[in-house]
Formats: C-alpha cells, sequence, structure tokens
C-alpha cells in the first residue's frame, strides 16, 4: 500500500552519481511542490535521465538524499519508488504489442494478481476510474498493435496511475507525437496538474514555455538555472542551456530562379502493408531550392524517400532527376547519379552500427578511386578523410575507429551529414533531420543544411516540425494520404494555414 | 582500454574456464575416472613429442580451413552449417580426378584436385545462398537439409561410380587417390602434409579479403546491417551468395585436403564432423581469421585426445564431445557477461572504485 496519501512535495539533496569517465550527476538540488509541473531540460547527455532513474529507484546515488513530504527515503528499486507514489513514463514505451490495454495494465498491477488468475474485471473498472478522472480515453479491449503513437501514451499514462502514481515523471514524452497529439497531450498534463506533481524532461522549449510553472536546467551534471518558467523567453532558457546564444538559422534569401532538378509526376508507390502509400504524388525542386514537405507522419513521407533513392519500387509515374528518370533503379545507381540521402532511421539505416566511423564515412564510396585501388582499401586516405570530417563536422567521439553505434543520436547524425555532404550531392533528400536531437546539434544541422542551398544544391526536406521547415525552406508543401495538398511559398505559409492542409482540407473546401 | 576493463575480460575467462573444467570433472567422475589423470592425458599428451604434435596438427588443418570459410559466411550475415555437405561435394570432386589423373605431374594434378574440391564446395553453398537471397529461405533449413543429400550423394558415389573395383571386403570405398595426387608428408615418422601450406596460404587470403578489400567491406556491412548497407548502394543479395560460395569453396578444399593428406581415399563417414565443429571453432575465434588459427588448434586438441583417452583410460572418448558442447554453451555466456556494462560498471566499484577516489583525491 502507498507509503503517502499525498505527496506534498519532492526533494532531492545534493545527489551525485558518477559513472566511468564521467560525473553524471554533480550535487544536484531540486524540489517539486503539490500540483507543480516541473521541467527538466538541458542537452543530451546532460544527465536528465540519470537523474529521473534515481528517483525512480533504478539507480542508487552515490552521494546525497531524496526526500518526500520531509521524510527521508530509500529508493533501491522501482517498487520502493511505486510505493511512494512515484510513476514514470519511459521515452519508449513498455508495452506488449500483442496483448491488449486491459492486460498491459494488469501486468504491472501486483494486487490484481489472484494466486494463478488475474482479476481483469478489477483491472477494468480502476481503468474506467482513472479514465473518467483525468479525461484519459482508452478503449480497454484495443490490442497495443492496434493503437496510434499517441493512444499508446495514453495507455502509459492511465497504466502509471492505476500503480497509484500520485507524482509523474515523464522523459521526452512528445518525441513521438505529431503536433496535434503534442497540443492534446500538453492540454491533459495541464489539467491533470490539479491532482498530481510532474516532472517533465524536454528540450522542446515551446512545450517547456506552455506547460511547465518552473524550469531547470542541466548541464554536464549540474543545475545551472531554476527559475519561474513565466519569467523567461524561450530565448533566454535557450541560451542557458546551451551556454551560448542560440542563432536561429533561417533562410531569409531570395527564392532560387535556378532549374528543375528533381521532377515528380503521377508517383504512386506501395506501402509494406500493401496499400497506395503514394498516390499519384507531384512536386517539382529547382537546384538551391529547400522545399520543406510538412504533414503528419505516415502520410507517404517515407515511401517518397525510398522511391527517389531506389529503395522502394514505384508502381507508376516518373522521377527525373537533372533530366534523367531514375524511378525503379537500384539504390547504387541512384547514388552515382549524385543523389544524397540523409534517412529517417539514423541508427539502423544511414549508419551501420557496429562499424567505426572511418568505415561508415566510406559507405557509399568504397568502390571510388579516392578510397580503393583495384578493390584494395587505401586505409591512409580513409583515415586522413575521416580523420578531417570529424574535425570539419565536430563529431564528439573517442575516436575514428569507434563504433559510430555507440555515438549519441546527434552525432550519428553528423556522421550521416559528413557522409553526405563530403560525397558533394547534387541534391539531398533529407528526412526529420533534427528528430530527437538537441538545440546543438540541430542548429548545427540546419546551418549545414543552409551552406549546402547556397552552393545550388536542392533539398526536399521531409519534416514534421513547422517550426523547422518554415524557418529552412523556400516553398512548402504538405502531404496528406500519399497527395501534394499544396505547395506555398515562404511568405505564404502560416503555421494555420498548414495545419488546416495537414489535417487534410484543402483551403478552398 | 582501461585497465580495469582488461582485468574484467580476463577474470571473465578465467572464470568461464574454470566452470568448464569443474563440470567436465563433475563428468568424469560420475563416469568412473579419474579427474586428474584424464586432464593431464589431453593437456600433455599432444606436447609428448613431434609425432604427437603432428596427431594435433592434422585435425586443425580442416578445421581451420573449413572455419575460416565459416567466418566470411557469417560475417556477411549467413550461418554456414553446410560445411559438412559441401566438404563431401568437394570430397567427391577431388577423389575423381585424385583417382583418374595420376598420370600428370604432381605440380599439376594437386592443384587440379584442391581447385576441383573449391569448385564442387562452392557451387554446393551457391545453392543455400541463392536461395536466401532471392527467395528468403532460411538458411538453417536449407544447409542442413542439404548436408543429408551431400552425404547420401557421397554414400552413392563410393558404392558406385567411385567404388574400388579391386576392393573384395565389401566396405564401400573410392580407388586409392594416385600417388602424384597426394599431399606429401612433410617430415619422416610424422602425419604432418602439405596441407598445412594451403591453411596457411588460406588465413593470409582470408584476412586480407574480409579487412582489406572493398569486397570483404561491401560483405562485412551488409552482414553487420542490411538496411544500412542497402541504403548505401550495396548489392546485398550478390554479396550474400558470394559469401556463401567462397564459405563453401573453403569447406570443398577442406575436404580435398582431408583426401588427399590423410585419408588416401573416400570412405564412408571421413568428414568427422568437421564441417559442424568448424562453425565452433569459428565462433569461438570470434569470426576473425587470425584468432581462428589458435582456437583450431585448441579444437585439435580436443580432437585428437578422444584417440588417447582411449587407448589409455577406460572414460569413454565421447567424453570429449561432451566438454565440446560445454565450451559452446560457456562461449555464448561468456559473450553475454563481457560486454555488458552494467556488469563492468559492477565490477569496478567492486574492486576499482577505491583506488579511483584516491587518485581523483591527490588530482584534486
Amino acid at each position: 500500500m502507498a507509503r503517502f496519501d499525498k505527496i506534498k512535495e519532492l526533494r532531492v539533496e545534493h545527489i551525485t552519481k558518477r559513472f566511468p569517465g564521467v560525473l553524471a550527476s554533480d550535487d544536484i538540488s531540486l524540489t517539486v511542490g503539490e500540483h507543480q509541473i516541473l521541467a527538466l531540460v538541458g542537452e543530451n547527455g546532460a544527465g536528465k535521465t540519470t537523474l529521473m532513474n534515481m528517483i525512480m529507484g533504478l539507480y542508487q546515488p552515490d552521494e546525497g538524499k531524496i526526500f518526500i513530504n520531509g521524510e527521508e527515503v530509500s529508493l533501491k528499486t522501482p517498487n520502493d519508488a511505486f510505493d511512494c507514489g512515484i510513476g514514470m513514463v519511459h521515452q519508449q514505451y513498455m508495452l506488449v504489442p500483442n496483448m491488449t490495454v486491459l492486460e498491459n495494465i494488469a501486468l504491472g498491477m501486483k494486487k490484481s494478481w489472484k494466486g494463478i488468475k488475474v482479476d481483469l474485471a478489477m483491472v477494468r473498472k480502476q481503468i474506467e476510474e482513472i479514465s473518467g478522472k483525468y479525461g484519459l480515453a482508452v478503449d480497454p479491449d484495443a490490442f497495443i498493435w492496434q493503437l496510434a503513437v499517441g493512444e499508446q501514451q495514453r495507455v502509459e499514462l492511465v497504466k502509471t496511475l492505476c500503480l497509484g502514481a500520485k507524482f509523474l515523471i515523464l522523459d521526452e514524452p512528445t518525441s513521438a507525437l505529431t503536433p496535434q497529439e503534442t497540443d492534446e497531450l500538453i492540454a491533459l498534463l495541464k489539467s491533470m496538474s490539479s491532482e498530481l506533481s510532474i516532472i517533465f524532461i524536454s528540450h522542446k522549449l515551446n512545450e517547456v514555455k506552455a506547460l511547465s510553472d518552473r524550469v531547470s536546467i542541466l548541464r554536464h551534471g549540474k543545475v545551472v538555472f531554476e527559475g519561474s518558467t513565466a519569467d523567461y523567453t524561450s530565448k533566454q532558457i535557450a541560451a542557458l542551456m546551451t551556454g551560448h546564444e542560440v542563432e536561429v538559422n533561417a533562410n531569409t534569401d531570395e527564392p532560387s530562379k535556378g532549374e528543375d532538378s528533381l521532377v515528380i509526376k503521377d508517383l504512386c508507390v506501395r506501402s509494406d502493408r500493401g496499400f497506395l502509400a503514394l498516390d499519384n504524388f507531384n512536386l517539382s525542386i529547382r537546384s538551391g531550392e529547400i522545399v520543406g514537405l510538412a504533414g503528419v507522419s505516415g502520410n507517404g513521407q517515407r515511401e517518397l524517400a525510398e522511391a527517389i533513392n531506389g529503395i522502394r519500387k514505384v508502381e507508376s509515374g516518373t522521377i527525373t532527376f537533372q533530366g534523367k528518370q531514375i524511378q525503379n533503379l537500384t539504390p547504387g545507381q541512384v547514388i552515382a547519379t549524385g543523389m544524397g540521402y540523409i534517412p529517417e532511421e539514423r541508427n539502423t539505416e544511414g549508419i551501420v552500427p557496429s562499424m567505426s566511423i572511418k568505415e561508415n564515412i566510406i559507405l557509399k564510396d568504397s568502390e571510388s578511386d579516392t578510397f580503393s585501388k583495384n578493390h584494395i582499401l587505401k586505409n591512409g586516405v580513409i583515415e586522413d578523410t575521416a580523420g578531417r570530417l570529424r574535425t570539419e563536422f565536430d563529431i564528439r567521439c573517442p575516436g575514428i575507429h569507434t563504433a559510430a553505434g555507440s555515438l549519441s543520436g546527434g552525432n550519428i547524425q553528423k556522421v550521416i551529414l559528413a557522409r553526405e555532404i563530403s560525397r558533394k550531392p547534387k541534391f539531398l533528400v533529407c528526412v526529420y533531420p533534427i528528430r530527437g536531437l538537441d538545440m546543438g546539434a540541430a542548429e548545427f544541422i540546419h546551418m549545414e543544411l543552409l551552406k549546402l542551398r547556397k552552393s545550388g544544391v536542392g533539398i526536399l526536406l521531409i519534416s514534421e516540425e513547422l517550426e523547422e521547415i518554415m524557418n529552412l525552406s523556400d516553398r512548402i508543401a504538405v502531404i496528406f494520404k500519399g497527395k501534394n495538398q499544396k505547395v506555398l511559398s515562404r511568405d505564404e505559409a502560416t503555421t494555420e494555414k498548414l495545419g488546416i492542409l495537414m489535417a487534410g482540407v484543402k483551403e478552398d473546401e | 582500454m582501461n585497465n580495469y576493463k582488461l582485468v574484467y575480460k580476463i577474470a571473465v575467462v578465467a572464470v568461464a574456464v574454470l566452470i568448464a573444467l569443474l563440470v567436465g570433472a563433475a563428468i568424469i567422475i560420475a563416469v568412473g575416472g579419474d579427474v586428474f589423470a584424464t586432464y593431464w592425458i589431453i593437456i600433455s599428451m599432444p606436447f609428448k613429442n613431434f609425432r604427437s604434435l603432428s596427431e594435433v596438427l592434422i585435425r586443425m588443418i580442416p578445421l581451420l580451413i573449413v572455419a575460416l570459410g565459416i567466418a566470411v559466411s557469417s560475417r556477411s550475415g549467413i550461418i554456414n552449417i553446410g560445411a559438412e555437405g559441401q566438404m563431401y561435394m568437394g570430397i567427391i570432386a577431388a577423389t575423381a580426378i585424385a583417382t583418374n589423373c595420376g598420370s600428370l605431374p604432381k605440380i599439376i594434378v594437386v592443384p587440379m584436385c584442391i581447385i576441383a574440391g573449391g569448385i564442387a564446395g562452392g557451387l554446393y553453398g551457391f545453392i543455400p545462398g541463392w536461395l536466401k537471397a532471392k527467395l528468403e529461405v532460411s538458411e538453417l533449413l536449407s544447409t542442413v537439409m542439404l548436408n543429408y543429400v551431400a552425404t547420401q550423394f557421397f554414400n552413392f558415389c563410393i558404392r558406385v561410380p567411385l567404388l574400388d573395383p579391386m576392393e573384395k571386403s565389401g566396405t564401400p570405398m573410392s580407388r586409392r587417390v594416385a600417388e602424384n595426387a597426394t599431399l606429401s608428408r612433410l617430415f619422416r615418422g610424422s602425419s604432418l602434409h602439405q596441407g598445412i601450406f594451403l591453411a596457411i596460404i588460406l588465413v593470409v587470403v582470408i584476412y586480407i579479403l574480409l579487412f582489406k578489400t572493398t569486397w570483404g567491406y561491401k560483405m562485412r556491412a551488409a552482414g553487420a546491417s542490411e538496411r544500412a548497407a542497402r541504403y548505401g548502394g550495396i548489392n546485398v543479395s550478390k554479396y550474400l551468395i558470394i559469401s556463401m560460395v567462397i564459405s563453401g569453396a573453403c569447406a570443398g578444399m577442406a575436404g580435398a585436403v582431408e583426401l588427399m593428406g590423410v585419408q588416401g581415399r573416400a570412405v564412408a563417414g571421413m568428414t568427422g564432423g568437421y564441417g559442424f565443429s568448424g562453425v565452433v571453432v569459428a565462433l569461438f575465434g570470434a569470426l576473425h581469421p587470425l584468432w581462428i588459427v589458435p582456437a583450431s588448434f585448441f579444437f585439435g586438441i580436443l580432437l585428437y585426445s578422444q584417440v588417447n583417452l582411449q587407448i589409455l583410460t577406460s572414460v569413454p572418448p565421447n567424453l570429449v564431445k561432451a566438454l565440446q558442447g560445454l565450451i559452446i554453451l560457456i562461449i555464448v555466456a561468456v559473450q553475454m557477461v563481457i560486454n555488458n556494462p552494467y556488469s563492468i560498471e559492477r565490477f569496478r566499484k567492486r574492486f576499482f572504485a577505491g583506488r579511483e577516489m584516491k587518485k581523483t583525491e591527490k588530482e584534486a
């Protein structure tokens, strides 16, 4: 049974945690009061998740104490944290896809286990109670695999609340959500704060502004700033987070007058599940131009990127690149035409995770005269190139022999970017380039994309982040159910207009 | 590498070996053997004299060649457990030439036999490779099934087309290979034959292929992440098939070497399970051509000890097979533990934390 009826205050004092070679938490003190929402922000690797894992009993601090309502608690396992009424929703959802919502929630609820039987009726009652109380609609009999990501997250919330959580920790809750789902979640959490206290980890500052009462900024394991959110602008918080003024990289140049570089005409492509993911899709992009493709993910973006790059079969229609048709060429042939591609799945597709940075740099060019002769690799040249790109692109790693998969997301993206840009592409397809990256890395990547545009390369920028698209693009297209809704110029586009188009409504209707 | 990590790895391997020895000891006691005597025979006999060391080496040669091929295919993302069948196919081809072309000079006929063995094994490796690349047939299924086919085809061959007409005892076997087609022994009084040169050459060739050429690079990329390799413009199917052909060719050559250097004629069961042990050797050698050399030597010792145990003790020689099985299990377990960051961290905390703290204090 829960140890505390109410959590009036959670306080951590002087918490220090060391990992080999890293001081993950350095004398951290924080306080969260009743009905408060604390935003914990910081770049990747600042120690946010480590701190939360200590509150959840997954790690033990080397030094320091945790207090609830002024009473010292010792949290040795996640069960201790549950008993105190603390619950956490992780970044990766912990749900069994082929079980129902009801079964998933019963899975963690020890009090529903009656010998060899599970008291599902009791669990169902509790779910109804919780969803009624907080306005969290879930269908207990739906299977997890049937649910969209946003719905799965609601299930995670209900699960945590059913376990009796009175204090919620949310680790980057919006990282996998669409803009609409994000807005819903923020409204929901705001209303829930009348019952609960919440710590939420994020590096999206507009969410921090919209949701939190207080904000704490971590950098290199230290709290470098604490304050009331309302007193600071996003820009000030961003500067405190990165330690320097953050420049928003915006494309303010005249729209490109270059020739058409990539022309997509009446393209039809099937998804893995067999339906038409692209349905007579049309779009053309000039050289020296960034065209942003906005849309809720799952509307054909992945299939478009794969079709252009020869990874997915084209059913009908044409893709013309620099005057030549490239549909249904092999990936190798498309690469040879000068196409660059930053894929959505950077960890599994953009790099070979178990190979070194050096080996990943030559992924597309092992047979080029630069890197090999008569099929024998030129190790010296490869090492020099990798070393040079490491400095040029500020890839933070122990060395070029480090396995690429062991790097952080931002550095993996820099490896991919270094490879793609150093190949001097004539065109670049760029899919969700900053998803999950911290501001420093995102800023760097945007800067590089703008540089590339200036040098006359056409870029197709597929993204869900409207802010990113509106800052960088010359023109903006909106994809919905595999069709190009409309193409707007940079000046015409507003968040509202794009939002409406993304939802599938045409303006003139 | 950090100090404590190296200590950790050595400690894990030491513990693993100890566990293998202890469980092995339990089995020896259970069958009524003398633990120390048995282990002493296994460890000391190979080094008694040059003749016994040669016995280890001639077992090591086919193991090494098969394992090199397994390393190529495994690194390319396909697990070849069909080496046994590919060996048989290699033996059939090599026998056909070695028994019929004895009139040619040795310098021609020996390479011809080995190459024929390689081609036959390679073609037989091509089948599961093609099936996987084009039709996504699991190689576990196809290679095991093709082993049965090859074994029976071999049994047919030594009974009908390759049967020795002079053989009256009723044991099906081929004619002896021609004198000009044998791999000569290197020293008087030792069974070590010229096949060891082929093994050494192949170690170097496979090492260069895997790590120094663009082909090896692409094979490794395709094996490590098919998706990323495809993204990078690598023709994954092509390299999958090539790797299986190389793997099969190695097994086929190992068969030819066993025929020409040891057995002298094709007889039933002559692969001696090298095709399967080769998989273990390759894994034990971390799929690296250079590490596979000591790994195959170690397994050569184990195989040779079967002979000695039979002669010198009452312990059944199959005990060695049980030990092999234990070693496989322990390798798998060790691989789980040895790179687990949490265990490393716990180890550091327990044995190294105090020392580090003192160091930081000093620095401060």
